[in-house]
């Protein structure tokens, strides 16, 4: 009998087995920083240090992580469907439109709690809207959703370039970049919950996003787990044949799941826009969509996981800024090498030690 | 500049950007022929990039950069299949994760070694691939019309050039005209057949990943050591996507595939030099729109509004054997 369908415990598969994975991602990253010439050892410590050494270390790494929220569930959502969309990095940035157009309009009249709520809205919208044409394409026409997404990832980006320069650029500067939001459009920092724990925020862009993604977290929870919609996306996901012929409609099914990751992804232009630059900048988003793969990947497509790992994956983010400053010959990309190695081990690979466990686990119980 | 000037220099730099995507498109119709989706080739081709002038450096050899480029493609090929084939995992997050991968080494370990910000020294010229001035060139340049073609369109490239235009027949010729390409176009679309005939589908897409290796490897080369004098950090910069656009747009067949990356390359040299120059009746034309031209017709053509873009049957599924 094959070893793919041994049932194993919970603890092996949502436990061992992806620390496992990790540990072989983490331990070949050690292994690249020694061929570098650098102890892994030293690179671990500075990389702790500058992520949680102090307050303003680790309000960096939690702004970091409330964008991989926001972009993890983005991917989480659609996966669960069924449906792999590489376009949150695009439908990030579109939503940073949808978010620097509402700031721009209301930041003189109104304060930030009354903007915020229609900016969240105005970025989950744009966002949604740019996950709607390869949404259609996938549902009507048949068209690859990968492919597409990864189109549209092109066709945002030159749209926003062509939008931040000809467009919404503040006339007489040189910089591709909107008039810097007032107080009304911005979000405020999260100073005081450091202070509760007696840390100072510094110059951290730590805000009320964070907030806002836990609160979006659990709302996510709540429709994969807890609602028909929910129930019907992940049917879908599991098997489409059997979604077919319990009579859930596959057009409807994969636009709505779609919608909601691009305008989950959306939300998170909040978080750099808002709440760190108060302005809209060309590439603000810096990644953030694909370092939503590897999260989702990590944490099971499960929100309570994909917070952890959104954490996980900012500590890197900060902690890596902390290790190219104290050791020049590791550069920053290091952290795209430990993502990449991260989707490799916890995705593709993700099976690759079932087999071994599986004969392990039968020894130990008839043992 | 008279009109047939500018058409040459246009023509000619299409043809110098086409050159990178025809080798990674071939790469691309290998394996997604064979089944097995590579959304990797950008890393492929930009880790081949970075072998290839680190080797050529070292050696001051271009040849032994080509070998070089094309091992690392072959080693990240070989790294997609063990993840895909042997271990059946999700082929998009793997060639997901080798692009992740490619992008960050590159730059740690050309920072690590070279110290100037993730580039290689800039090469000599004997180390790279020259241009070839093909017989008669000079002499031809005065005869009107085509002269001009043939002296710098024509002649003046680099033997890479020749060989992607090379590759296009002969990766028809593999594909159609042998056993070999029969059975990997099989297993693209019915690996269950394959199977049954005792072939196995583990070692036929092994094979194709190989191939495509090989092929990014030479687009790779290209790249650094043949269009540049050095491996220049993100120096594919998209290619990798828009040569599997073009796969799409040339329905996976390999002479579409030449047409489809020209096109691509053509829209690539439209939008260099129609930068800041005015178009009657229209005005000035942002760079964007050509730099998603491409982009936007894949959507076009995937939506099936100019003909059906069918990919390989069995792509993108992993090959599980009944029990």
């Amino acid at each position: 009998m094959s070893t793919a369908s041994v049932p194993l415990p919970n603890w092996i598969n949502y436990g061992l087995i992806p620390l496992l994975n990790l540990t072989v991602a983490f331990l070949i990253s050690g292994f690249v920083v020694w061929l570098i010439g650098e102890s892994p050892l030293d690179a671990l410590s500075l990389l702790i240090q500058g992520a949680l050494g102090n307050g303003e270390g680790i309000g960096f790494t939690l702004y970091y992580a409330t964008s991989f929220i926001f972009t993890g569930l983005s991917v989480a959502v659609a996966i669960h469907a069924g449906l792999f969309n590489i376009g949150s990095e695009g439908q990030a940035y579109l939503g940073g439109l949808g978010c620097a157009l509402v700031a721009l309009a209301l930041d003189r009249y109104v304060p930030w709690y009354v903007t915020m709520p229609i900016a969240v809205i105005g970025a989950g919208l744009f966002g949604a809207a740019w996950a709607f044409i390869p949404a259609f394409l996938q549902a009507k026409r048949g068209s690859h959703i990968v492919i597409t997404t990864i189109m549209f990832n092109y066709i945002g980006a030159a749209l926003m370039v062509y939008l931040l320069v000809h467009v919404l650029i503040v006339p007489g500067k040189m910089a591709p970049e909107t008039r810097t939001f007032l107080e009304g459009g911005q979000l405020p920092k999260l100073g005081w919950v450091m202070q509760l724990f007696g840390a100072k925020l510094g110059a951290a862009p730590f805000n009320v996003s964070f907030i806002i993604a836990l609160v979006v977290s659990y709302l996510v929870w709540l429709l994969v787990w807890r609602t028909k919609l929910g129930f019907e996306m992940r049917t879908l996901g599991v098997s489409p044949t059997a979604a077919a012929y319990a009579g859930i409609p596959y057009a409807r099914t994969v636009i709505i799941a779609m919608l909601l990751s691009g305008a989950l992804a959306g939300m998170m232009a909040l978080n750099p826009v808002m709440g760190s630059s108060a302005r809209l900048q060309v590439e603000f988003v810096g990644g953030a969509g694909f370092v939503g793969i590897a999260v989702s990947l990590m944490g099971r497509n499960h929100p309570l996981g994909i917070i952890m790992a959104a954490i996980l994956f900012g500590i890197l983010y900060q902690g890596g800024d902390w290790i190219s400053f104290e050791m020049p010959n590791i550069t920053r990309e290091m952290i795209l090498v430990i993502q990449g190695l991260v989707i490799l081990f916890a995705g593709a690979l993700e099976y690759m030690f079932r087999p071994a466990m599986v004969r392990l686990y039968q020894q130990f119980k008839r043992g | 500049m008279d009109y047939y000037d500018i058409f040459i220099s246009v023509l000619s730099s299409t043809i110098r950007l086409s050159i990178p995507l025809i080798f990674t498109a071939l790469a691309g119709l290998f394996s997604e022929r064979a089944g097995i989706f590579d959304i990797g080739l950008e890393g492929k081709m930009l880790g081949s990039a970075f072998a290839a002038a680190c080797v050529a450096y070292l050696t001051d050899s271009a040849w032994l950069g080509l070998g070089a480029g094309i091992l690392c493609s072959v080693a990240l090929s070989l790294v997609h299949g063990f993840a895909s084939i042997t271990n059946r995992g999700n082929q998009i997050v793997s060639g997901v994760a080798i692009n992740f991968f490619i992008a960050g080494i590159t730059i740690v370990l050309g920072q690590a070694w070279f110290g100037q910000g993730g580039r290689t020294p800039q090469l000599v010229p004997a180390s790279r691939f020259a241009p070839i001035i093909l017989p008669g060139a000079d002499a031809a340049r005065d005869i009107p019309i085509v002269g001009p073609l043939y002296a710098n369109v024509i002649s003046g490239n680099n033997i890479l050039t020749y060989l992607a235009f090379l590759a296009v027949p002969f990766s028809w010729w593999v594909l159609y005209r042998t056993r070999f390409g029969l059975r990997l176009r099989a297993v693209g679309e019915n690996p269950g057949a394959v199977d049954t005939a005792g072939i196995s589908v583990a070692w036929l897409r092994y094979r194709a990943v190989m191939c495509a290796g090989i092929l990014c490897g030479f687009a790779g080369t290209y790249l650094a050591i043949a269009q540049s004098a050095a491996f220049i950090k993100d120096m594919s910069a998209g290619k990798g996507y828009i040569a599997l656009a073009a796969l799409v747009f040339a329905k996976w067949k390999p002479v579409p595939v030449m047409f489809a990356c020209l096109l691509f390359g053509f829209l690539d040299a439209l939008a260099n030099f129609m930068q800041g120059k005015q178009v009657p009746l229209i005005g000035e034309v942002p760079v964007q729109v050509f730099q998603a031209l491409p982009y936007v017709l894949t959507c076009v053509l995937l939506a099936g509004f100019i003909g059906v873009a069918t990919p390989p049957k069995a792509g993108g599924v992993p090959y599980t054997k009944e029990r």
